[in-house]
């Protein structure tokens, strides 16, 4: 009786922070389900079905062989030692560094490409409305239909940049952009950077906006050039704005995917981690080999992420400053 | 929202009174069929489907895929692992059949009657330990299609090997070129790197004596002297007689290049044959087919087989009708239809002695003996490891190709990993 009284007596005494914290809870507890099962879920999932020996024809049948998909030792009849497993492969590690280098390229290109169209596009001038809606036109296109039209105008024999190039005399014959493995990667560049670089220009705007207008009208005042107005002034403003949309821009180039799938699906000098473990995945009887390699995607995505926020010491709470 | 649920309601009441004054028993049952979308298949489909749903009053909507049978086969695994009960039937490539016999329908009985009237080799290929996994709908082996007005104006006899070809392809080339043709090309096929290479290079290293990849006994012969050779010639290609882009080329693409009059020679399966003597092609009535050229004398031409097939998912809802249809696709008067609109091969052996089919497709009772002798890609031994197989395959011969490494160097790297990828056995 004493317990069940000073059980009620301490749930009527909640003080008013305790409740709105239990109220919150609650009102969060929905969207904390929606996100276990839509992410939580299958990324447990993958990694469990990374170590067992899963195939896509019975995918409840796989037996658990710990790391075997990752690494493995396989002594032969004749003795000998041979090494199996992702982490050996080197068709995955190929993947990975065509990834690493579209990604740091293609963020690269993008930022400083995306700054200067934000530039642009911060100065007063008429009709500033009208572009700024037209430039994000690239970007709204979805990638599959935009990857398609550029694999038209990348074609070797009717596509139109030969065309252009040809009639302007920049090449002296026809490139075959996609088939040959030294332009491949530059065609998936171009259109990446093509696609995106608006989006970029859009979340560099958005810091560009926040900066005062006092602290510009000061400089002009004290007569310091434009170009180091920028380097002094703008850069050093907008960059916890610009390291925030890197990070999303390298997510995003880290996981390609949909690009390549389409430009230049099976060539391996573009062959993506996604593209790869796709590839294992589904295509090949290789179900848990393929997770075990979206399971590393994963991990380095994760990794990077972590250095990338604790050495950039970027503000994702959205509190800089305070 | 109010209004598309009534106009769904008067549609579907509309579609009540239209099958109550036709006098229908059962409900109309709309089926699915997906397929990829090569040449006029597409479009012809719709009419070659038509007298299946007079007859039964059931509906069919055709589920387009890309050309590629790679993508294909990625999408259509997906599903039936995933157990979709959306799709009905598959069209399948003939080397599926042990790959995902699980999840189709055993259509022995059902296709009784057609078994008996198909040719025994292409049943074979789709049956997997006694079941009948797809019905063949078309069957396809590969042709040389040449331009014989040009052949004609520059006096050359239609190549019989490989080196012939080259020499014919190399003067036309010239030729054309120094006409005013700057886009003319001698040699068109499909180089991407995907499974229409495999094709393409099984054709090359057979033809010059060099085996199929893996044998049927499951050994693996690709690295040997005559593959080499082969390999090395197609390279020799590649920027001279064929464009650079001939390496990201498949079906569709050497089509087009064809098609608009800008090659003189060009591997292509038939349905190229009706689509080039279409009315929009600029090759009407200006080309002939012939066999595959060889490496040398003593050596055969060679043939990849090919074939599409119907196959009937078990995850259906609607079995009975799916089953129906896939033996009406299979049947004589679809295939008939299909021959003539399409030129795609039948399966049934009485159609090559049809007079119709042998005055509006002259190419099919020509191939009779062409798919007869093709080989067929080493999908039997391999089981479910063929699309690795022939991935590991294509690319060490884009490699190839694109100049990456001798040929003797990638095949003999393809052997060290088709060994490794064998393990103990298939």
């Amino acid at each position: 009786m004493t317990v069940s009284k000073t059980a009620i007596g301490r749930e009527s005494g909640l003080s008013l922070r305790q409740q709105r914290i239990r109220a919150a809870q609650w009102f969060l507890a929905p969207m904390l389900i929606a996100l276990f099962c839509v992410a939580a879920y299958p990324l447990l999932k993958t990694i469990w079905f990374s170590l067992t020996d899963t195939s896509l024809n019975n995918l409840s049948g796989g037996k658990f062989i710990w790391f075997d998909n990752y690494f493995r030792m396989q002594t032969l009849s004749n003795g000998a030692v041979r090494y199996k497993g992702t982490l050996v492969d080197p068709a995955w590690w190929n993947a990975v560094w065509n990834t690493v280098r579209f990604s740091v390229v293609s963020v690269v290109c993008e930022t400083v490409l995306g700054l200067i169209v934000a530039l642009v596009l911060n100065a007063e001038f008429k009709g500033r409305g009208f572009v700024r809606a037209a430039i994000l036109i690239p970007w709204a296109i979805p990638t599959i239909v935009s990857a398609k039209m550029w694999a038209w105008m990348l074609n070797d024999q009717y596509g139109i940049l030969n065309d252009m190039a040809l009639n302007l005399g920049l090449i002296s014959s026809k490139i075959a952009w996609t088939a040959n493995a030294d332009t491949a990667m530059y065609a998936v560049l171009m259109v990446d950077i093509w696609k995106t670089t608006p989006f970029m220009a859009l979340l560099c705007l958005a810091g560009l906006q926040m900066v005062p207008r006092d602290i510009y009208e000061a400089a002009k005042i004290d007569g310091i050039n434009p170009v180091k107005v920028f380097f002094k002034i703008t850069l050093p403003l907008i960059r916890p704005a610009l390291m925030v949309a890197v990070i999303f821009r390298m997510l995003d180039a880290l996981r390609i995917f949909d690009l390549i799938y389409v430009l230049t699906p099976n060539s391996a000098a573009t062959k993506t981690m996604s593209v790869i473990s796709r590839e294992n995945l589904i295509e090949f009887d290789k179900f848990a080999y393929g997770s075990a390699q979206s399971t590393l995607l994963f991990a380095i995505l994760a990794i990077f992420v972590s250095l990338y926020i604790w050495l950039g010491k970027v503000d994702l709470s959205g509190e800089g400053g305070k | 929202m109010s209004f598309g649920f009534k106009s769904r309601f008067m549609r579907s009441a509309a579609a009540i009174a239209v099958l109550a004054a036709v006098g229908t028993p059962v409900l109309a049952e709309e089926i699915f069929v997906v397929s990829g979308a090569t040449g006029s298949d597409l479009q012809d489909f719709p009419a070659i489907v038509k007298p299946w749903e007079d007859k039964t009053g059931n509906k069919v909507t055709i589920v387009p895929m890309p050309s590629s049978t790679s993508d294909q086969f990625g999408q259509y695994r997906l599903w039936l692992a995933a157990g979709a009960t959306d799709i009905d039937l598959y069209q399948t490539d003939v080397i599926w059949a042990p790959q995902l016999a699980e999840h189709f329908v055993d259509l022995s009985e059902a296709g009784k009657d057609l078994i008996a009237a198909n040719f025994p080799s292409i049943i074979q290929s789709q049956t997997v330990n006694g079941k009948l996994v797809a019905l063949p709908i078309f069957t396809d082996a590969p042709a040389l299609y040449y331009r014989k007005d040009l052949l004609e104006k520059y006096g050359i006899e239609v190549p019989k090997t490989w080196d012939e070809l080259t020499a014919a392809a190399t003067k036309i080339q010239e030729g054309e070129r120094a006409a005013g043709s700057a886009d003319f090309w001698g040699y068109v096929w499909q180089g991407n790197a995907y499974e229409g290479l495999t094709c393409d290079a099984l054709e090359w290293v057979k033809s010059f004596g060099g085996g199929q990849i893996v044998e049927a006994d499951g050994t693996i012969s690709i690295n040997n002297p005559k593959a080499i050779k082969a390999l090395e010639t197609a390279a020799g290609w590649v920027g001279t007689i064929s464009p650079e882009g001939v390496l990201a080329y498949g079906e569709e693409e050497a089509r087009g290049v064809w098609q608009t009059g800008n090659a003189a020679f060009m591997r292509n399966w038939p349905y190229a044959y009706a689509l080039g003597n279409g009315d929009d092609s600029a090759v009407k009535g200006k080309f002939e087919v012939t066999t595959l050229p060889y490496g040398a004398e003593g050596d055969a031409s060679a043939a990849t087989l090919g074939g599409w097939n119907i196959a009937v998912s078990k995850y259906s809802e609607h079995q009975e009708a799916a089953v129906s249809l896939a033996v009406y696709l299979a049947g004589p008067e679809a295939q008939k239809m299909r021959a003539i609109m399409e030129t795609h091969l039948p399966t049934i052996q009485a159609l090559y002695d049809d007079p119709e089919i042998a005055e509006k497709s002259p190419i099919i009772p020509q191939w009779k003996n062409v798919f007869l002798n093709a080989v067929p890609r080493p999908s039997a031994p391999t089981l479910g490891k063929y699309n690795e197989v022939s991935s590991k395959f294509w690319s060490a011969v884009h490699e190839t190709l694109s100049g990456n490494g001798s040929a003797a160097d990638n095949l003999a790297g393809l052997e060290a990993d088709l060994t490794d990828l064998k393990g103990d056995a298939w």
